[in-house]
């Protein structure tokens, strides 16, 4: 099992998970709770699991509001956290 | 980046129904296109842990997808539609960067469903999730074992939750169903027409044997310090907290009918009407599934299998299909009304609680508005990301409001997709 680790950052830490595993999965597996920032400045995470709350969103590889919830781990990417709005 | 692919079918969504459609209209000999949000089939219900099997009911329908020869596009949304491109019907894919315009003969909008969530204090605290919602998570790969979690909301999606989540080695709490005891016993006591059913729920049951499973039990609020610590429940005579990890709180599925609004489908509060053939409003485009209204994956199965023969223009409805289509109708009726939600409900959240996480628009900016539309020109409800997907539906709970009309893109979609030429719609 351990064979099919892939290697990724979120905000500069090495998150290690599955291949196959969300995105989402990875980064609470991970201890990360707060994905985004508000417009009211509030810290918020994953709610609906299947790309329709948009709550969260984060930077991938350089592409701002991509969905982690919709997006399966791959090695290499580069995640932001904390994007406002 | 685009280019222009030209189909017979067109099948927006991969779940149950999506994947019966496109089988039964390849297996006619239509060349079918299937477009899927996710980047494996089967839809939210028979999604996979990564490395798990495919749920047998789900096996069967996923080969002869591939032996019919559908052409997947994978992690691929609709964003717009156009029916101006007679005779074909125009839909604006983006996958992958990519921007797709499908020009198809037929349309068959399986486009599913997804979670009604409603707000209370507290909702938009991480950890705070939707029970569809963790569900998802788990099939995507989260880690529960340890995690202290409540489940609470209503409908019997909340039995597979529950017993995925001590399979997984989740410390659950309580599983909190909001309808009444009695309401529950009745339903229970009616399962027995339905043998299948029966046996699901008993099974589902027996996987979280050590949880309590209380009807008539709701959450009113949800407390932490950057996270969920604590949730307040009550039974309408008691009120007591639960600590924990997780909250996963869903109050059933509503349908997902963007699409069918752009395109100019006639809808219920159920769903996107359909005829017997699933024919929607609109000349060649159909639709089956939850879309439609909801009532689980053997109902949209069936409606699928109708709404691919019917595009691929095989002229009449088996009646074999027909008749499952209607006891599957039946139980889904005796589910939506054994599982009403209590009035209680609609009075949770208070003037300071969020309705629109997008915008962060709280309950007290609502309250002179009369209908979405006003909510939305003065207090920017419903402008974010989400479109209003998680306000809208609870509005229509809470107030009564019917959702706005559908604009494209109905998902965000890149800039360039927004700037091609070809989009006749003003």
């Amino acid at each position: 099992m351990s064979a099919d680790l892939v290697e990724f950052t979120v905000d500069g830490r090495v998150v290690r998970a599955e291949r196959g595993v969300c995105l989402a999965a990875a980064m609470m597996n991970a201890g990360i709770v707060a994905f985004r920032v508000s417009v009211g400045g509030e810290a918020r995470g994953p709610l609906c699991g299947m790309g329709i709350c948009f709550e969260c969103r984060v930077t991938v590889s350089g592409v701002p509001h991509q969905r982690a919830c919709l997006i399966a781990c791959e090695p290499g990417l580069t995640v932001e956290t904390g994007a406002a709005g | 980046m685009s280019r222009t692919v030209e189909t017979d079918v067109a099948v927006v969504g991969a779940g149950p129904a999506g994947l019966a459609a496109a089988a039964r209209a390849a297996e006619q000999g239509a060349c079918v296109t299937l477009i899927d949000q996710a980047w494996a089939p089967g839809g939210q219900i028979w999604r996979r842990r990564p490395g798990a099997g495919e749920p047998r009911a789900a096996r069967g329908w996923m080969a002869r997808v591939v032996a019919a020869g559908v052409q997947r596009l994978a992690v691929a949304e609709v964003i717009d539609g156009d029916l101006d491109a007679a005779p074909a019907i125009g839909l604006t894919v983006v996958t992958r960067g990519e921007i797709i315009h499908l020009r198809a003969r037929t349309v068959v909008l399986a486009t599913g469903a997804r979670e009604l969530f409603l707000p209370f204090p507290g909702w938009t605290l991480p950890n705070v999730l939707g029970a569809a919602g963790l569900q998802a998570l788990i099939k995507g790969g989260l880690a529960v074992r340890g995690r202290r979690v409540v489940l609470a909301g209503s409908g019997p999606l909340l039995l597979p939750v529950a017993s995925t989540l001590a399979r997984a080695g989740a410390r659950l709490a309580i599983v909190a169903e909001q309808t009444p005891p009695a309401s529950l016993r009745a339903f229970v006591r009616s399962l027995w027409r339905s043998p299948a059913h029966l046996a699901a729920a008993m099974a589902m049951r027996g996987g979280f044997a050590g949880t309590p499973y209380r009807a008539g039990t709701w959450v009113t609020r949800a407390d932490g310090d950057g996270r969920i610590q604590q949730v307040t429940l009550t039974d309408g005579a008691r009120t007591w907290r639960e600590s924990c990890d997780l909250l996963a709180c869903g109050y059933g599925l509503v349908p997902s009918t963007e699409l069918a609004r752009l395109l100019g489908c006639a809808l219920s509060r159920a769903g996107i009407t359909v005829d017997n053939a699933q024919r929607t409003s609109v000349d060649r485009v159909f639709a089956a599934g939850e879309c439609t209204g909801i009532g689980g994956a053997p109902l949209s199965v069936v409606e699928g299998e109708i709404a691919g023969l019917a595009a691929a223009r095989v002229a009449v409805v088996p009646r074999v299909l027909a008749a499952r289509r209607s006891a599957e109708r039946a139980f889904a009726a005796r589910v939506a009304d054994a599982f009403a939600l209590r009035d209680e409900l609609r009075a949770l959240a208070l003037p300071d609680t969020i309705i629109c996480r997008c915008e962060d628009v709280r309950r007290g900016a609502l309250d002179d508005a009369h209908e979405a539309r006003d909510a939305r020109l003065h207090a920017r409800l419903g402008m974010g990301a989400c479109q209003g997907r998680v306000c809208g539906a609870a509005l229509e709970v809470l107030r009564g409001w019917e959702p706005g009309a559908a604009r494209p893109p109905v998902f965000p979609a890149p800039l360039a997709a927004l700037a091609e030429p070809n989009r006749p719609r003003a």
